[in-house]
């Protein structure tokens, strides 16, 4: 009977304006019945032409643009253009900007992963993990606002160090935060970890192979979710990471509930950095010979970092002058989300809001 | 390392190579555009190259000819190489390799709106971070802002 009624496939519009895109992200989704036929993301909502912007602007000018791409992970991003100036203009950091660096960036990234564990929780329809997130990233922010007077866009690094060095006290509060949010992560866990209704929505959900994930290009955690051991802070160590000790998050299954639990590890691996960079601070005041008007020598650069997202390149082709005459910014949210048509197709609508979650995409960085 | 992976390139496809050099340490290899597909085949399937990661893809104007620059990774191995192809300014044309890497239908498709290198063959080569109806492309070095 049921064969012979006849369904038309639906398009409809998820976004711009949709709680659950993260941001100004639309998604034409094809639907036949309640399950996706194809998903195709429509992005540039937020495109503000940083790479134009880039060429009118000197090095050090650019530093504060930078911020407003990846806005929750606002250090890194300043970490990677900052670092592809000294990797052409061979300007050195001294040791103790390196570890204030790494702490910096790796506090950034707990920020970041605490907003997706609210973010995911909140998208499936589970409030409190969001008040949990925040609260705890509360502290973090904390910690950056009296290091360098801002709580979102940092402005922090610089080539050759860092701003300001930091200020007093800051090692005993981030320690004391170390400890709290050590002791507050099980409840974590208890809320949304071992949360039944939470596993049946993401447990076997938005599966990707390896060879596929890889194949899309794909990078951070969304990679790693499918079992592949890549991230830069191995493959390429830059600061001072191969000094530390700790391990790349993995899980092989590549489904939804994966690409959570890499990022619910992560936030522990990056304590433990956290914490031994503050035992292994040098000691002394910081003093950063940073070039108040610079020129880089012609020629160009690749520079990547492991970023909250994955793998962001930062590539600069000098012609001599004081600005860049070519920047490119590859940012892993954009070309992780082109992976979604492809994971979400065969999966219900509910479970299409469940995949683009797990992506964790920032739509500033994103459109750039 | 770079001898080699410059060696099996220029063995499967002895006319390609029209330059190599070395920058931080990876081979950087300017190619015919003809040859584009083939060679990225050959660095992704040959199994002692095996380039399974297309790391990056953009466009640099030079003026007098828009650069393509292509970024590929062993994530095993972590070797790298940078592959170049020089395209006419007037009509930058070029074969996608999105056959080789998906990853490279986005990374086309913006190398596209905003440097205006057309990919043949590209399975949906539209504007993907500017309106469809936008007028020219912004990274090109005499684009005009408009108020």
């Amino acid at each position: 009977m049921s064969s012979r009624i006849k369904t038309d496939l639906v398009e409809i519009n998820m976004g711009p304006q949709h709680p659950s895109t993260h941001g100004v992200l639309r998604l034409e989704v094809t639907l036949d019945g309640e399950v996706v036929v194809d998903a195709k993301p429509d992005v540039g909502y937020l495109h503000r032409g940083i790479e134009k912007l880039a060429e009118m602007r000197t090095y050090i000018q650019f530093i504060p643009v930078t911020d407003r791409l990846d806005y929750l992970s606002s250090m890194l991003q300043n970490a990677a253009y900052v670092g592809a100036i000294e990797k052409l203009g061979g300007i050195e950091v001294p040791e103790r900007a390196e570890y204030i660096r790494v702490i910096m960036m790796e506090l950034q990234r707990i920020a970041s992963h605490l907003i997706f564990y609210g973010a995911m929780g909140l998208d499936l329809g589970a409030t409190t993990p969001f008040l949990y997130g925040m609260r705890e990233r509360e502290d973090i922010l904390d910690l950056f606002e009296m290091t360098c007077g801002a709580r979102l866009t940092y402005n922090y690094f610089r080539p050759g160090g860092v701003s300001r060095d930091l200020p007093d006290g800051f090692i005993k509060k981030a320690k004391a935060y170390i400890k709290k949010q050590r002791e507050r992560l099980p409840e974590y866990d208890d809320l949304l970890t071992g949360n039944q209704i939470f596993i049946a929505r993401t447990r076997g959900i938005g599966v990707i192979s390896a060879e596929e994930a890889v194949n899309y290009s794909m990078s951070g955690p969304t990679l790693r979710g499918s079992g592949v051991a890549y991230d830069v802070r191995k493959a390429d160590p830059y600061s001072v990471y191969d000094k530390l000790d700790w391990n790349v998050a993995t899980r092989p299954e590549g489904d939804t509930l994966a690409r959570y639990l890499v990022r619910m590890q992560e936030i522990r691996e990056s304590l433990n950095i956290v914490e031994q960079a503050l035992d292994l601070l040098p000691p002394g005041k910081l003093e950063c010979k940073t070039p108040q008007r610079l020129r880089l020598p012609e020629g160009e650069v690749y520079h990547h970092i492991e970023s909250s997202r994955g793998d962001l390149g930062v590539y600069l082709v000098s012609d001599g002058s004081d600005r860049p005459y070519r920047l490119k910014w590859r940012s892993p949210s954009f070309i992780n989300l082109g992976a979604l048509g492809r994971m979400a197709r065969g999966w219900k609508v509910a479970d299409l809001v469940a995949i683009l979650g797990s992506f964790d995409i920032v739509l500033g960085e994103v459109d750039r | 390392m770079s001898e080699s992976i410059e060696k099996a390139i220029r063995d499967g496809f002895p006319d390609a190579v029209l330059e190599t050099s070395e920058i931080d340490g990876v081979l950087n290899v300017k190619l015919d555009p003809n040859a584009l597909v083939g060679v990225c085949e050959l660095l992704r399937t040959k199994p002692e190259l095996a380039f399974d990661y297309l790391a990056d893809i953009t466009a640099i104007d030079w003026l007098d000819r828009i650069e393509v620059v292509y970024r590929m990774t062993n994530l095993a191995t972590n070797a790298k190489i940078v592959l170049r192809v020089d395209l006419d300014r007037e009509r930058p044309e070029v074969d996608s390799i999105v056959s080789v890497w998906k990853g490279a239908e986005w990374q086309e498709r913006e190398v596209y709106d905003l440097m205006g290198v057309a990919f043949r063959n590209h399975p949906d080569l539209r504007r993907i971070l500017l309106p469809e109806d936008w007028e020219g492309y912004p990274l090109r070095k005499d684009y005009v802002i408009p108020d």
